[in-house]
């Protein structure tokens, strides 16, 4: 048993490992070159096919014909890299790469990257969800406050990790529906698991590569690109696997999860670069 | 620049010096070495007893922490609705169980899936609740806290609520801001802090004083003749399940009972692996006497009807083990009927001997004890 969790443990602190170490920008050659850095923005934005995601007050429908409303939308991104236009790859410093996407909260959906290394910035990957090394990360770590404190804060507040079964969840929309079977006419879908702690279990973690369309995102000391990042929420329901309300109502810690995640993992694309 | 820090440094060090002359000078009416140093509180474990799983360095008794721990664990404040606590499913004349709820009674009268286990000897535990999805007694507390069904209330607001105490016309004045001060050093409200308290709690509910233990200490008197008699029935048919002085190997099992209306997977639902479709935790026997109902869903109500279920014999009725591919071999032996076989007397001096694991010093220890803020139904 006590092996059996050592060798996961560090199976995944290996593969972390080895990703953050091939992946981190490599050393300037000049070093009497100061390095310079600066800003770039990454808004997401929440729509729901062609339109723009209002909560609760618009019902949409999806692909299965079922009409639905949303209540709440949340998510979290993390583990943000940055592609430059020479390939090399600037990774965002892991403990200020931490956010939780709030559809309610205007001001969650603008993340502010610093200290990015100047350049012109050709694609980006970032994380749904939160990594396995820091899930299992103890809860009084400072890496686990700030958005990741699980006690206060926004994820508290949110419910956005399961504490019967330890672990955030990445990804919680909710709302209402004809089609749903559940007493109240509500849908949940908390959509979670970060591959487990003592022995294999669900991995919901999907990682997401978007290429920058026609356009790079300059970063430079004094100028700052804000990247549009939008998330097709209807994708949840229309992705590679159609999605119906009325089969499952409320999905949580369960294998057919990974559909949902499936689908979200395709959601995001970017918009568009505005240069600022 | 330079000059201004040092001009600073050395004011900081004139007013350092100001305050702690004044406060030297000040007269305490009780004398104490240190007044914001807890008390450290030596943990114990019995000589017959396997190490403590919970690491106490990181988290170290205090007589300060384990009061904190203790106001905290009856308060009703822990919950939305004010008035349940821990104390309230886990009571301890029932060896902190909740006595005569087969399953847990929450807020607003809602009722839980699950029987609440037993809050004692959580020292040594390697996971908990019935599908042992928590593996740390700190992480603990926000389970029943935060359940729908059962506190149904945030730890974040419950900070927020600890801090504005005491409560103006509250029936019982608490001032918690002073009571972190005393246990942690500074009146910082924080809930890495609250879940230390608790489990410094916990920690200290340790039921070792039952009629049992004196005899593995060594009196020979302090069981009967029956009571000898199911230990050692006990130790051939039921302890490699309910193992060492403990009696639980803390693993997960299917004891071959069938699925209840919610059809409970157990250990499946923290796990989604087939092999662990309906095991639950192997639960400690200590108190066993006082904390019926028994089994996950506290299907039955006295050890009589446990010991039914694993002799799977009673006459003219069906199996009573269900069998499932996850079914425990232990039940399941070729060549013989499902079950453990046991005669009648046997399973009178097993019960026999499983009363005597009830701990009247622990279910009476004033340590323990509601220190006047629970509530309880």
């Amino acid at each position: 048993m006590m092996k059996r969790t050592f060798s996961w443990l560090s199976a995944w602190a290996l593969a972390s490992g080895l990703l953050m170490v091939s992946c981190s920008f490599p050393d300037e050659k000049d070093d009497t070159d100061p390095i310079e850095t600066g800003t770039i923005q990454l808004q997401f934005d929440n729509i729901v096919g062609n339109q723009d995601l209002q909560l609760d007050s618009t019902r949409y429908v999806n692909a299965a014909g079922e009409d639905f409303t949303v209540s709440k939308l949340n998510y979290y991104i993390s583990n943000i890299k940055l592609t430059r236009i020479d390939g090399r790859v600037f990774t965002v410093p892991q403990d200020s790469s931490y956010f939780l996407i709030r559809e309610a909260n205007s001001g969650s959906q603008k993340l502010t990257i610093r200290n990015v290394l100047t350049g012109d910035y050709t694609g980006i990957e970032f994380m749904v969800g939160i990594d396995s090394l820091r899930s299992v990360m103890d809860p009084s770590q400072p890496g686990r406050k700030g958005i990741l404190d699980k006690d206060t804060g926004p994820t508290n507040e949110e419910a956005m990790y399961w504490d019967w079964n330890p672990g955030y969840i990445f990804l919680k929309l909710e709302g209402a529906s004809d089609s749903a079977t559940t007493a109240n006419g509500k849908y949940y879908y908390h959509i979670g698991g970060f591959g487990g702690r003592t022995e294999k279990t669900l991995n919901n973690l999907k990682t997401i590569k978007l290429n920058f369309p026609g356009q790079k995102a300059i970063v430079t000391t004094s100028i700052v690109s804000n990247v549009l990042i939008q998330a097709d929420i209807l994708k949840i329901f229309n992705g590679p696997t159609q999605w119906s309300i009325k089969k499952s109502s409320g999905v949580m810690f369960s294998d057919s999860s990974k559909i949902i995640a499936d689908n979200y993992a395709g959601m995001f694309n970017v918009k568009e670069i505005k240069i600022n | 620049m330079g000059r201004v820090t040092g001009i600073m440094s050395f004011l900081a060090a004139l007013l350092a010096l100001a305050v702690s002359c004044k406060k030297s000078s000040t007269d305490d009416p009780e004398p104490k070495p240190s007044d914001n140093t807890p008390t450290p509180l030596q943990w114990t474990k019995p000589s017959y007893f396997p190490d403590p799983v919970y690491d106490l360095s990181k988290n170290p008794l205090t007589v300060e922490g384990v009061e904190l721990g203790k106001f905290l664990f009856y308060d009703g404040i822990l919950s939305r609705t004010d008035n349940i606590g821990c104390g309230t499913c886990h009571q301890q004349q029932a060896a902190f169980t909740h006595h005569g709820h087969d399953l847990s009674h929450g807020v607003d009268d809602k009722i839980g899936t699950r029987n609440a286990p037993s809050v004692q000897n959580m020292a040594w535990n390697t996971s908990f609740f019935w599908d042992g999805g928590v593996h740390d007694l700190d992480m603990v507390p926000p389970v029943p806290i935060q359940n729908k069904v059962e506190m149904d209330e945030r730890v974040s607001n419950v900070i927020e609520k600890l801090k504005k105490t005491p409560v103006a016309g509250a029936a019982k004045q608490v001032d918690y801001p002073k009571m972190f001060k005393a246990a942690f050093g500074s009146d910082s409200i924080t809930a890495d802090r609250m879940m230390q308290a608790l489990s410094q709690f916990m920690m200290t509910m340790v039921s070792a004083t039952s009629r049992y233990d004196y005899f593995v200490r060594g009196d020979a008197s302090a069981l009967t003749a029956q009571e000898k008699d199911g230990l050692s029935i006990f130790k051939q048919k039921c302890a490699s399940c309910h193992a060492g002085e403990l009696f639980t190997d803390q693993k997960f099992r299917n004891n071959g009972l069938t699925p209840n209306r919610i059809n409970d997977q157990g250990r499946y639902a923290i796990t989604l692996n087939a092999d662990d479709r309906l095991k639950f935790k192997v639960p400690s026997l200590r108190n066993a006497g006082l904390t019926a109902p028994y089994m996950h869903d506290g299907r039955f109500t006295t050890l009589e009807q446990v010991l039914d279920h694993y002799a799977n014999d009673k006459p003219g009725s069906k199996d009573s083990i269900y069998v499932s591919p996850t079914l425990d071999p232990l039940l399941n032996a070729a060549g013989q009927k499902r079950g453990i076989s046991l005669t009648s007397a046997e399973k009178q001096s097993i019960i026999a001997f499983l009363r005597t694991l009830n701990d009247d010093d622990f279910i009476k220890d004033k340590r323990f004890s509601d220190p006047g803020v629970g509530t309880a139904f």
